[in-house]
């Protein structure tokens, strides 16, 4: 396998029964490069994602997670993950920001370990490069959205990831926070080096900051530099997404999904 | 007091027991309150004396199994119910606190039939249920302390991969860590401190002892850790002043303890408002 792709994912297909959620997918996330990955909701994003990282097993096809097969990776503490739902933690529960960032480092320490002063400087560290660090020692749930996605983020990147994969990370957080967090997310990319896989439904924030789309709809519509993006004309951009409008109204009239 | 705690051995199995219980009951309690899992130790405790009920049972039959510490059978069933839980909530992966009283109710109803093949209840059951300090003997200690030891380990050698796992199991699970071997082994050790527990407090107000401390530092705490050192501290004023008060007024221990920790709870739930209020 070539060591220039993050990941590296060949015909993958993945269906539950007969409903093909993810249909011949083939979708790579070169090293150093910011890919977006955008498609409407129910699209497969989600799913695509579990299988990234294993938590799902297609039916078909094949994935690699830094070069190695994905069901036989082992260093998960090179790859970051910010999910759709770290938000929707309990928010009584008892856990200062600190807590909640060293917990980032809990596979890179291994079991019976202990943190050290080193780990405490990457903790804080990690809240630095978020703007967090005078929060460390507030209770999590006391902060607002926002910030709170800013500590899920210095969870990811305090065991020093190669790799960071983001799910919708900005539902429940306000635009002003959003576009903040963009270029946070921006600066980790060029200045930190840090590969960024972002998954997100809102396709037109985020084309300025990203180096790569991909369009996905079960099917993957596009995929290639922002540059050929942004030269993909716009009857295609509806069609990707007028297509979708009409299966959710169908869905909503029968009570699904 | 401190004549009559040089003095009689009851008392100072009673204190020493009561300590001990006063640090793992409320330090496994907090896991358990924040994963919302506060009832299974209502479960357990009922598991347990199903346990101790047919050790009980097979005294009057077997002459030499009298010489056996019930609390061990205890366990025992404690444990086997621990797993039966576990296995039940991912049974009903949607349903999953019907493993509470599934459990429950099962433990009641086996105890119910140990203790009526045992022609009813004899005192040493009665002790179990409310729970019982003269009935403290060396043999108990002994348990506790063993118990005591093993707890403390693993929840320091595991502290970090527990933290994460009450706090977003998903996210543990996707980060490497092996979500399933740890809760089995949490599980098993919650079963063994209800079992140890019940001797003091008893059956019915174990579970008070691993939730109201909680309840009450969570209210006040920064962080987890000062959660789990405040719940101790919480648990051990709830123990010592229960003990000394019971013993002065005649009142029953087990019961004492329990008001005692409810009252903190109130106090600083009120102190707590007050502040509120004030800022």
């Amino acid at each position: 396998m070539t060591n220039t792709n993050m990941v590296d994912a060949t015909n993958v297909s993945f269906h539950y029964g007969d409903r093909y959620v993810l249909e011949d997918v083939s979708f790579t996330v070169p090293k150093g490069a910011f890919v977006g990955l955008v498609g409407p909701n129910g699209s497969g994003k989600s799913t695509l994602i579990k299988i990234i990282l294993g938590l799902l097993k297609p039916q078909k096809g094949q994935v690699h997670l830094l070069g190695n097969q994905v069901n036989k990776f082992q260093q998960w503490s090179k790859v970051g993950y910010v999910s759709q739902k770290a938000n929707s933690f309990n928010s009584g529960f008892p856990a200062s920001v600190f807590e909640v960032v060293s917990m980032g480092l809990t596979s890179k320490l291994g079991l019976f370990k202990f943190m050290n002063a080193k780990h405490k400087k990457a903790v804080y560290d990690a809240l630095a490069l978020v703007g967090m660090e005078a929060y460390s020692d507030r209770n999590i749930g006391e902060l607002s959205g926002g910030q709170q996605q800013r500590v899920f983020i210095a969870r990811a990147l305090v065991s020093d990831p190669d790799f960071l994969i983001l799910d919708e990370p900005t539902v429940g957080v306000d635009a002003g926070s959003t576009s903040e967090f963009y270029n946070l997310l921006g600066r980790l990319n060029k200045e930190n080096g840090i590969t960024l896989l972002l998954v997100t439904h809102d396709i037109g924030t985020i084309t300025d900051k990203v180096t790569h789309v991909a369009c996905l709809n079960r099917t993957l519509h596009f995929h290639g530099e922002t540059e050929e993006f942004e030269q993909f004309n716009e009857s295609d951009l509806s069609d990707f997404y007028g297509h979708h409008v009409h299966v959710l109204n169908h869905d909503h009239g029968h009570g699904g999904v | 007091m401190i004549q009559a705690l040089l003095k009689f051995e009851f008392l100072q199995n009673a204190f020493l027991a009561g300590i001990l219980i006063g640090v793992i009951a409320p330090l496994l309690g907090v896991f358990l309150v924040v994963r919302r899992q506060a009832l299974i130790a209502d479960a357990l405790s009922h598991i347990t004396l199903a346990g101790i009920a047919a050790s009980l049972l097979m005294g009057k039959y077997v002459t030499s199994w009298q010489f056996v510490n019930p609390v061990y059978m205890g366990m025992g069933f404690s444990a086997v119910g621990s797993l039966f839980i576990e296995q039940l909530r991912k049974v009903y992966k949607h349903f999953e606190e019907l493993a509470i009283p599934i459990t429950l109710s099962g433990g009641i109803g086996l105890g119910v039939v140990f203790i009526s093949l045992a022609d009813g209840f004899n005192s040493d059951l009665f002790n179990y249920l409310f729970g019982s300090v003269i009935a403290i003997s060396r043999s108990d200690l002994l348990a506790v302390t063993v118990i005591t030891i093993i707890v403390l380990a693993v929840v320091i050698l595991l502290y970090k991969e527990l933290f994460f796992l009450s706090f977003d199991e998903e996210h543990a699970v996707v980060s490497g860590i092996r979500g399933k071997w740890i809760h089995i082994v949490f599980i098993l050790i919650v079963a063994f401190v209800i079992a140890v527990s019940m001797q003091i407090v008893g059956v019915l107000l174990v579970s008070a002892l691993m939730t109201l401390p909680v309840a009450a530092s969570i209210r006040i705490a920064k962080g987890f850790k000062q959660t789990i050192f405040l719940s101790i501290l919480i648990g051990e004023a709830s123990v010592i002043g229960g003990l000394i008060l019971a013993y002065y007024l005649d009142i029953a221990p087990g019961g004492t303890i329990v008001l005692l920790s409810a009252i903190i709870l109130v106090i600083i739930l009120i102190l707590k408002r007050w502040q509120q209020g004030k800022s």
